[in-house]
């Protein structure tokens, strides 16, 4: 991927958190990438290497200690609808049924209400949940609920759509599916996604490219492109040496810098 | 309660049928299914759930499960009956102790005649409404601001927390000294009686938003008043109903106490009048009807917190 078409930039960034006792802890040291537009990049680790606060730094919930992150030529300082955001527990709002819910941020961004029901009825009928707008959360299963969650960060519009561990929650049948799920959606209606995950598998078979980081400091260790052709079978001889690749590597690097 | 009742009546409306047919159900599902394309077919479907299905229960067997919980009550009311008629023979003052159910109900029907017992209820209802009208209307929007603000919270606490441990029935004597004996009083009371409780539940509400719903609603642009209005107040909501509830239960408590103490009108005016004239059975009729209508307050209560809610289903 060329840089100079580069959207996401996240440039040396450090984060310092306060543990309960005030103790600073250093999360995050020097992180820096970037993210081609309409690329599918995936931010894979074990856990507590930061990735989540990696999110929280991109979706601007926090902000870092030290270093800048953009998207385009702009600052980001504070969440937007521009970075829209997929939660692994899908945050749906449980008082409105799934129509108001992938209505959400249409409403905040003040467009008119008959696109607005355009657009909603385009994306609820796009992740297969026609029929059901008049549900409640409640009523739905997690691998529904999660499509809502998708379906409304998409109806805004983003410029980088920001998912964090989306499919965890969900069983494993439900989770290969929505992958492939993902997948034709991000193929149909093209648009720049950063996936965090633990699992190196869901990485390698979504992902253009993948951050590997490494914990304690959260830093990413390396970026490796995966040049394989969509749809991808993990017991292809290829991926299956990737994947086995990346997993030693994380157990020697995990183990390895870990204080006792 | 009334589901296991449902379900024991059902167990039984079906061990007659078993023997009444010959095939019985245990070899309807034995024989083999019919198939189609490997699946079953909807006839066949539809037969094994015609057969699961229980017979429809009778309407008078299905409304008398419906109240055969409450034997105890009605045990209870055969017993005091019982005591306070066949009592007198062992005690002829016991008939002036404790007046029997039927004496009771005589003596509302007579205060109905005499036009008394409406408006007492009257009184007691309006000055209970309008003072937990009162409450709400300043509690929730103080406690919100607490919940959502920590600042604001850190200010107010101390003031507040100071004044709540003091019991409402403790400031009757200075508010009939600011207001006077009559309705503006006893709102008074009642309405610190059920401030608090508002307050400190929709605090809590406000305080215990889910931060994921806070992070989505900002990440989908909503700032400021509207975050308020479509993710705060709607995730508060539940807590709020609460504290309106307790609000409502311990008002009410407070109203009759300060109805007994110094009121024109009233169910405890009613309850203490009845005192000074030695008519035990008005003053059984008074605390049965501050019981009775404590329980429809609070059913309505419940009846507007499931219409308001649809969504919500907690117990």
């Amino acid at each position: 991927m060329s840089t100079n078409s580069s959207q996401v930039k996240v440039d040396r960034v450090s984060k310092v958190h306060y543990s309960l006792q005030g103790e600073p802890l250093l999360a995050l040291v020097d992180v820096t990438f970037s993210v081609a537009n309409n690329e599918f990049f995936s931010i894979v680790g074990p856990s507590g290497c930061g990735k989540t606060t990696l999110l929280n730094l991109l979706a601007g919930f926090e902000e870092p200690t030290r270093g800048e992150l953009c998207i385009g030529s702009e600052l980001i300082t504070a969440p937007g609808w521009e970075r829209a955001v997929v939660f692994q527990e899908y945050a749906l709002f449980p008082w409105y049924n799934v129509y108001d819910n992938v209505c959400y941020g249409l409403k905040r961004k003040r467009v008119p209400e008959t696109e607005q029901r355009a657009i909603a009825e385009h994306y609820i009928a796009l992740v297969g949940l026609r029929g059901f707008e008049k549900r409640y959360p409640r009523e739905l299963s997690g691998g529904m609920r999660q499509r809502v969650s998708i379906a409304r960060a998409l109806a805004v519009n983003p410029s980088v759509l920001l998912m964090d561990e989306p499919f965890a929650a969900l069983d494993i049948q439900t989770r290969e599916y929505m992958q492939d799920e993902l997948l034709k959606i991000w193929e149909r209606e093209p648009k720049t996604v950063i996936f965090i995950t633990h699992s190196i598998d869901e990485a390698i078979k979504l992902s253009d490219r993948i951050a590997i980081m490494a914990p304690r400091p959260g830093r990413i260790a390396e970026i490796k492109s995966v040049e394989l052709p969509r749809p991808r079978n993990l017991a292809d001889p290829t991926m299956a040496e990737l994947a086995r690749e990346v997993k030693n590597w994380l157990r020697q690097h995990a183990f390895e810098t870990a204080p006792a | 309660m009334t589901t296991a009742a449902g379900a024991a009546a059902r167990v039984g409306g079906r061990a007659p049928d078993r023997h009444a047919d010959p095939r019985g159900s245990i070899h309807a599902t034995e024989a083999a299914i019919p198939m189609a394309n490997g699946d079953p077919t909807p006839q066949a479907i539809a037969a094994i759930v015609a057969e699961l299905v229980p017979r429809p229960v009778p309407r008078w067997r299905r409304a008398l499960s419906r109240v055969a919980h409450l034997w105890l009550l009605v045990l209870f009311l055969v017993v005091w009956e019982l005591v306070s008629v066949y009592g007198t023979r062992i005690d002829p003052d016991l008939g002036v102790m404790l007046p029997a159910p039927t004496t009771v109900i005589s003596a509302a029907v007579e205060l109905l005649h005499r036009h008394v017992l409406l408006t007492n209820i009257f009184a007691s209802l309006y000055r209970v409404l309008l003072a937990v009208g009162a409450a709400t209307a300043l509690g929730v929007p103080l406690g919100l601001a607490m919940g959502w603000s920590p600042r604001f919270r850190r200010a107010v606490d101390p003031l507040l927390e100071f004044v709540r441990p003091i019991p409402p029935l403790a400031w009757i004597p200075l508010s009939i000294l600011w207001f006077g004996i009559g309705n503006a009083q006893i709102v008074y009371i009642i309405f610190l009686a059920a401030f608090f409780p508002v307050v400190l539940n929709s605090m809590a509400g406000a305080r215990d938003v889910d931060a994921y719903l806070v992070r989505a609603g900002l990440s989908l642009g909503a700032r400021g008043g509207e975050l308020f209005r479509t993710v705060v107040l709607p995730a508060a909501l539940p807590q709020i109903f609460t504290g309106m509830r307790v609000g409502l239960g311990i008002g009410w408590m407070a109203l009759v106490a300060g109805e007994l103490i110094a009121a024109p009108s009233g169910l405890g005016y009613m309850i203490n009048n009845a005192r000074t004239l030695f008519r035990s059975d008005y003053i059984l009729l008074g605390m049965v009807l501050i019981g009775v209508l404590g329980l429809i307050l609070d059913f309505l209560m419940r009846q507007i917190i499931r219409l308001t809610m649809p969504w919500y289903h907690g117990k």
